[in-house]
């Protein structure tokens, strides 16, 4: 459906220079936002590039650190969920927002505080149910019906339905993050349908999705977020597929070279995991290797990192299987061990090394922790220091050091660089490739693009599947953003 | 401040070690320094069957926070009394005895992971609904009678040594078996590892599951050479002779510094709280208390304990 020829009407909603900062990281970085009445707003970017934040903001239930806030033509300062309601901007973000437990009539009455009196519950849900019946013409639910006993599908309509049903606040500008990941096809065109017409109605809307098509099927504007700004903004109208992935990816700094397998590698084939599809590639290492697994964040990376650990493993030189070892990003609850100390942490996987006549050598056992230790220049007082005492990076050194100690072969990499300053960064990637130059093989999931670059090769993930494979040069930023969105015509 | 340097100072399982040894003053003042040996040696010898079972115990609890063993006491008993049944009070079937006392252990404690782990019971409700099941077949191979040990069985129960008795000898022998298996073996790091945090164990390559299922088999294990002990020592197996170590099981490896919450294990630390239990009945009993204040004491001083116990910090 074509956008409307006459240009939207008046300023609705904006932010200007706002900023968010949670402690040193800066969210948002002094961004100005506006939507007008009646315009369809498509915001893209990577993960982590602020979407969230700024939508947070918009809807009252993140504060802003800094910068104006104007709805209409006033200025507000402090700015609530509960004002944003009254004010007619309703959302639809990612993680549910309806109560399970309670039926589709009685979720709408928690947005909708005038639906009140005897008989509310069959208000609620004429209301409810008409809402659908717009906007999913054919679905029917019946409003007595618990969320609980929904699909996720049908819980995603439901909560699109409500935040689309009119009682006494008018309706202004609905904001939906991700509304379409949940639904079908169909379901999907109906929306996009819906959009299109309420904009028609003078209802705006922010559309956050990173399927690029819808952007262009129906905004009106795209706006382009990289890194806590806003670095591009353009009329969808003649926009290609191809040049919406460029403003993505033309920021991303030039960045050293893959280092290159060195002479003699890739060696012998290490891994050889088949897809669970026709649409899924086959994941397939050698030694000396750095793998990368991109993608947008949940995407069905580390789910293949973990199915890869479960799976049986290839022989070995002397025929024994390869060992594994992985090295987990959410450190509290998948890497440390938080009674203990850097040595117990550090040698916990190389144990069977260390024993003489079934009993652990301490002094073996301290001289290969303080060897690692010296080895990734952790900060420490001693070997002996509780692990929970050092910061986040140099835990993250450790857990490393537990990996490289130990004698796999294979080293998986969930994410383990997330929340680690720059300096720690370049230490642990110069110690992965001299270990993969001396034959391991490394298969690195990574949010952050520039990481990739470390990789000599690199399977991108869409949607739970290996979708594409990148090697040598063609690892590019716009590349791999273009495969994480489904390429200039998926 | 000075509660913290405390702290520092005394490692938190000395506490039943220290309480054990001011109550062993207290009643040796109250009744006379010629009570204080014999005093000393019956407290050993009824703290001895506490450590063992115990002994199981922590390293059930020690796998990961919900894990807990409550079928202890009945496989005690009907391990006490597989064995005497298999003895027939023959002092040559004295081995074949142990031995099928031992299997029993190990499997009612393989019996116990598999429900745990098979139906996904949480162990409390598993290990309780076990100890019904165990209990009946106690009753189906004895009843109410007692079985009599082998004189043999008695006569090591009861033995000396230059003086000290041989059994608190020998399960203080258990006692650094498991203290060396905690801290240097590659099963004792598994399972400290399982129990501080089972994602990470399973992201180490550890066979949780395996390192739990050896948890359980050894403190059925531990229950059954219990159970056969103490079989000998008080005369025969009866089919009660087990109730009074369900709670005291698990008492006695909270007070001996091992951690609720799974991850952390004292087996030294045991020693201490068992014989702080059965000094302070001791006590109580010279001073003429009536059995309603013990109860009341013992209970006060549990909770005064574990409080002063540091606890490990929130990760």
């Amino acid at each position: 459906m074509p956008p409307p020829e006459e240009a939207p009407g008046a300023e609705f909603l904006a932010v200007r220079a706002a900023r968010k900062t949670y402690g040193a990281v800066h969210a948002l970085r002094g961004v100005d936002f506006a939507v007008r009445r009646g315009e369809i707003v498509g915001l893209v970017g990577h993960n982590g590039a602020g979407k969230s934040t700024l939508m947070n903001i918009l809807a009252g239930t993140v504060q802003r650190s800094g910068g104006g806030f104007r709805i209409g033509a006033v200025e507000v300062g402090a700015w609530s969920p509960h004002q944003a309601q009254a004010h007619g901007l309703r959302c639809v973000f990612q993680e549910l927002s309806l109560c399970a437990n309670l039926s589709l009539a009685e979720n709408t009455r928690i947005l909708h505080r005038s639906l009140r009196g005897p008989g509310w519950r069959a208000r609620a849900g004429a209301l409810i149910g008409r809402v659908i019946e717009e906007i999913f013409p054919g679905l029917r639910l019946d409003p007595a019906t618990r969320v609980a006993d929904l699909p996720i599908g049908l819980r995603q309509m439901v909560e699109i339905a409500r935040a689309f049903a009119v009682t006494d606040a008018p309706l202004g500008c609905v904001i939906l993050d991700e509304p379409t990941s949940a639904l079908g096809h169909e379901a999907t065109g109906q929306l996009l349908s819906h959009l299109r017409r309420a904009a028609a109605r003078g209802i705006g809307c922010i559309l956050i999705t990173h399927r690029l098509d819808e952007i262009l099927a129906v905004c009106d504007r795209a706006v382009v977020m990289v890194d806590g700004a806003i670095v591009a903004e353009r009329a969808v109208s003649g926009l290609t597929r191809g040049e919406l992935v460029g403003l993505m990816g033309s920021i991303e700094a030039a960045r050293e070279p893959a280092a290159g397998a060195a002479a003699g590698f890739p060696g012998a084939a290490m891994i050889d995991h088949p897809g669970r599809d026709g649409g899924d590639l086959a994941v397939r290492a050698s030694a000396g290797e750095i793998v990368g697994f991109a993608g947008l964040d949940g995407h069905g990376q580390r789910e293949r990192l973990r199915a890869l650990l479960a799976a049986p493993r290839a022989a070995g030189p002397g025929g024994k299987a390869l060992r594994m070892a992985y090295v987990a990003g959410d450190r509290a609850a998948e890497g440390a061990f938080s009674l203990w100390s850097i040595a117990d942490n550090l040698t916990l996987c190389s144990l069977r090394a260390l024993t003489r006549c079934g009993l652990i050598a301490p002094a073996a056992e301290r001289d290969l922790a303080r060897v690692w230790v010296g080895r990734l220049r952790v900060k420490a007082p001693s070997i002996d220091t509780p692990i929970l005492d050092l910061s986040g990076g140099n835990q993250q050194k450790v857990l490393f050091a537990r990996a490289l100690a130990s004698d796999a072969a294979i080293i998986l990499l969930d994410d383990p660089m997330r929340g680690v300053d720059v300096g720690t960064k370049q230490e642990v990637y110069r110690m992965i490739r001299d270990e993969a130059r001396q034959g391991r093989c490394f298969l690195w999931y990574t949010t952050e693009i520039e990481e990739l670059g470390n990789c000599d090769r690199l399977y991108v993930f869409r949607e739970g599947r290996a979708v594409s494979e990148l090697a040598g040069a063609a690892i590019t930023p716009a590349r791999v953003l273009e495969a994480s969105f489904g390429g200039r015509h998926g | 401040m000075s509660l913290g340097r405390l702290r520092l100072a005394v490692p938190p399982w000395s506490y039943g070690f220290l309480a054990a040894l001011a109550l062993w003053a207290a009643t040796t003042l109250h009744s006379g320094a010629g009570s204080a040996g014999g005093v000393l040696a019956s407290a050993l010898a009824f703290a001895a069957f506490t450590v063992l079972v115990g002994t199981g115990q922590m390293l059930v609890i020690a796998s990961g926070p919900g894990n807990i063993d409550l079928s202890v006491p009945t496989v005690l008993t009907l391990a006490s009394y597989v064995a005497m049944s298999v003895m027939a009070g023959r002092n040559a079937l004295l081995v074949p005895g142990v031995l099928a006392a031992l299997l029993v252990g190990a499997a009612a404690g393989a019996l116990n992971y598999a429900a745990i782990a098979a139906l996904r019971l949480p162990p409390i409700i598993a290990t309780l609904a076990w100890s019904f099941v165990f209990e009946s077949f106690a009753f189906d191979i004895g009843g109410q009678t007692r079985l009599k040990p082998p004189a043999l069985l008695s006569d090591f129960a009861a033995a000396r040594w230059g003086g000290v008795q041989i059994v608190p000898l020998a399960v203080m022998l258990v006692t650094l078996l498991a203290a060396v298996m905690l801290r240097r073996t590659i099963y004792g790091r598994h399972l400290l590892a399982t129990g501080q945090s089972e994602r990470a164990a399973r992201l180490a390559g550890i066979a949780v599951g395996r390192v739990r299922l050896a948890a359980y088999m050894l403190c059925g294990a531990t229950g059954a050479l219990a159970g056969v002990l103490l079989a000998g020592f008080t005369g025969g197996a009866s089919l009660n002779m087990g109730r009074s170590y369900l709670l005291s099981s698990i008492a006695v490896v909270v007070l001996g510094g091992t951690s609720v919450s799974g991850g952390q294990a004292n087996a030294v630390g045991i020693w201490g709280a068992a014989l702080f239990f059965n000094l302070m009945t001791t006590m109580l009993n010279s001073f003429g208390f009536q059995a309603g204040a013990r109860f009341l004491l013992t209970g006060a001083l549990i909770i005064l304990i574990v409080a002063i116990v540091p606890r490990r910090r929130a990760a």
